[in-house]
């Protein structure tokens, strides 16, 4: 069985309505935010055992964040080869996802992360504050597509 | 206890803030004028010198790194990326031109591939010796922290004879890299290696097998496999609690699956261990350099659609010096829409790049997750429990580096 295919029965067996696809370089499961924690839980008690990344894409011209974790396994070698984005959209008005750190430790600071950069509050954080910026620059949320660079614009 | 109140201002420990909490309890900032990397800090919470809590606080020397990738055209992404981890350059940034070689469904050639298996592990021995100088320095062990960083100028100068730049070399480029092999060069990666394999003897003698380094790291900062694998640490510190991941075996990218090397594993998840496995790498990583200038592949080091539209200068260059130039068509390059992820064994542990591209000629997004970062945690969760003198053994054990985690 493909593994493509493995990861689609993961999902369905759980009941969640999943977009499974073939991305370059992962796995793509792309879920509807209600369903959010039930697939992460899917996915950790069949051996994904950790969280590479926890990335937010800011489509502004549809008005959504996307949010991805890359999760893998460190102790099933035959998991760890394979990297599934979990992913779902969230509001850009109100961005507000269920925190995964109670599945996943070790998405702890790397949702504090994204919670500084863009301003998505993770529901159920044990410990949300800011860990790389300072607070008044955190107001800002500099990682969305509309906080501009200011330049000095010498060479104008 | 409290002082004489005639002589409060007079006791202050210089660049200490302590302040009393609870009946027991002192909250110590540590950093970020570190003595030993610097650019962090670490508050703790002591009970006499036991430490009960601790709280990372990084992003010193954050540079919003991810911002100002979304402002610059592909290639000029690189060189920036490299600036987290300049002994580190090739692995940091490789994963990033893997991502985008696959959203422009290119393959370098096979020559390239060999070529950039090479500086990797010239990077990862500097990197380790970095790493290692830096734990020497935070035990107090000068001898540790004089050698490896007078070393470390011996793999800085294999990179710099191969690249042409001693750090920050931007070798690696979409479709192969910049230049060939030099004349001369094997002679002196050998030379390089033979010097290397007696240093390591030494090591293991004045610090390794020093009771005294010995006492301080056995049983200190123990991570077991199973909390290594819930906290999601990385490299050799993951490998170090018996855990047996590296990307180069686990999803093996350029030349690696055409090399014989082991991945050397620890079960004892300590700090002693720790300062075993980088020496074990390095050792592998000289392996590996071997193999490479044995196995390479003759042909070009770019892939040939790059290659057919440099002007005919370069390639008189190319074939009289070995020099690949960068050719002018990368200052435009359009990258097809998508998203690509890919995946590296760093000197410090996977570095992973997640890169969206909506076909422009600079990226929608690039997102980087460096090993430094995914280690901070364990300062979080290994350090308490610990005295306060363990914690430089712990910190240096795990080879934090914060320019890497902060980006």
């Amino acid at each position: 069985m493909a593994f493509i295919d493995r990861i689609k029965e993961i999902m369905s067996s759980s009941g969640i309505e999943a977009e499974v696809s073939e991305g370059k370089g992962f796995i793509k499961v792309k879920v509807p935010l209600e369903q959010w924690e039930e697939a992460a839980k899917a996915l950790a008690s069949n051996g994904f055992d950790h969280v590479k990344t926890v990335t937010i894409v800011d489509y502004k011209a549809r008005g959504v964040f996307e949010v991805a974790y890359h999760v893998s396994s460190f102790l099933d070698t035959g998991l760890a080869k394979y990297i599934i984005e979990l992913s779902t959209e969230i509001p850009r008005d109100n961005p507000v996802v269920k925190s995964l750190v109670g599945i996943w430790p070790s998405a702890e600071f790397l949702e504090r992360e994204s919670f500084e950069f863009f301003g998505v509050v993770f529901e159920g954080h044990p410990d949300l504050r800011p860990i790389l910026l300072l607070d008044e620059v955190v107001a800002k949320h500099p990682l969305r597509k509309d906080f501009v660079v200011k330049e000095e614009g010498i060479f104008r | 206890m409290s002082a004489s109140p005639a002589l409060k201002d007079e006791i202050k420990l210089p660049g200490m803030d302590l302040k009393k909490i609870g009946k027991d309890l002192y909250e110590v900032f540590i950093g970020p004028q570190h003595p030993g990397s610097g650019h962090m800090r670490i508050i703790i919470r002591v009970d006499g010198d036991v430490i009960v809590e601790a709280d990372p606080d990084l992003g010193y020397v954050h540079r919003t790194m991810e911002k100002l990738a979304e402002g610059r055209e592909f290639i000029k992404v690189i060189p920036l990326m490299e600036r987290m981890a300049i002994l580190d350059a090739c692995n940091i940034t490789l994963p990033y031109v893997e991502a985008v070689e696959k959203l422009m469904d290119i393959e370098p050639p096979p020559r390239a591939k060999y070529l950039r298996v090479l500086l990797c592990e010239i990077n990862r021995i500097a990197s380790h010796l970095y790493g290692m100088g830096i734990f020497g320095v935070f035990l107090g062990h000068s001898t540790m922290y004089m050698w490896p960083f007078g070393d470390r100028e011996v793999f800085v100068e294999l990179a710099e004879k191969l690249t042409g730049a001693r750090l920050t070399h931007t070798y690696a480029v979409p479709g192969g890299v910049r230049r060939d092999i030099p004349q001369g060069f094997r002679e002196m990666a050998e030379k390089a290696a033979r010097y290397m394999e007696k240093k390591l003897e030494d090591y293991k003698r004045i610090f390794l097998d020093n009771p005294a380094i010995q006492k301080r790291l056995v049983d200190v900062g123990v991570i077991s496999k199973n909390l290594a694998a819930k906290l999601g640490i990385v490299g050799p510190n993951l490998r170090a609690s018996g855990i047996r991941y590296d990307v180069r075996i686990i999803e093996p990218y350029e030349a690696y699956d055409e090399i014989d090397f082991e991945v050397p594993i620890y079960e004892e998840g300590d700090a002693y261990a720790r300062a075993w496995i980088r020496v074990m790498e390095i050792k592998q990583s000289l392996n590996i350099i071997r193999q490479v200038l044995e196995k390479m592949p003759q042909g070009d080091p770019l892939h040939e659609k790059f290659w057919a539209k440099a002007p005919k200068l370069y390639k008189t260059v190319y074939e009289t010096t070995g020099r690949a130039k960068l050719i002018p068509l990368y200052a435009n390059l359009k990258v097809p829409a998508g998203r690509a992820i890919a995946r590296a064994e760093a000197g410090r542990g996977e570095v992973i790049y997640v890169v969206e591209s909506e076909n422009k000629t600079k990226p929608y997004r690039v997102r980087v997750v460096s090993p430094s970062f995914r280690n901070a945690i364990v300062f979080k969760y290994i350090v308490p429990g610990h005295r306060i003198a363990d914690l430089p053994a712990i910190y240096g054990s795990i080879d934090y580096f914060p320019p890497e985690a902060d980006r």
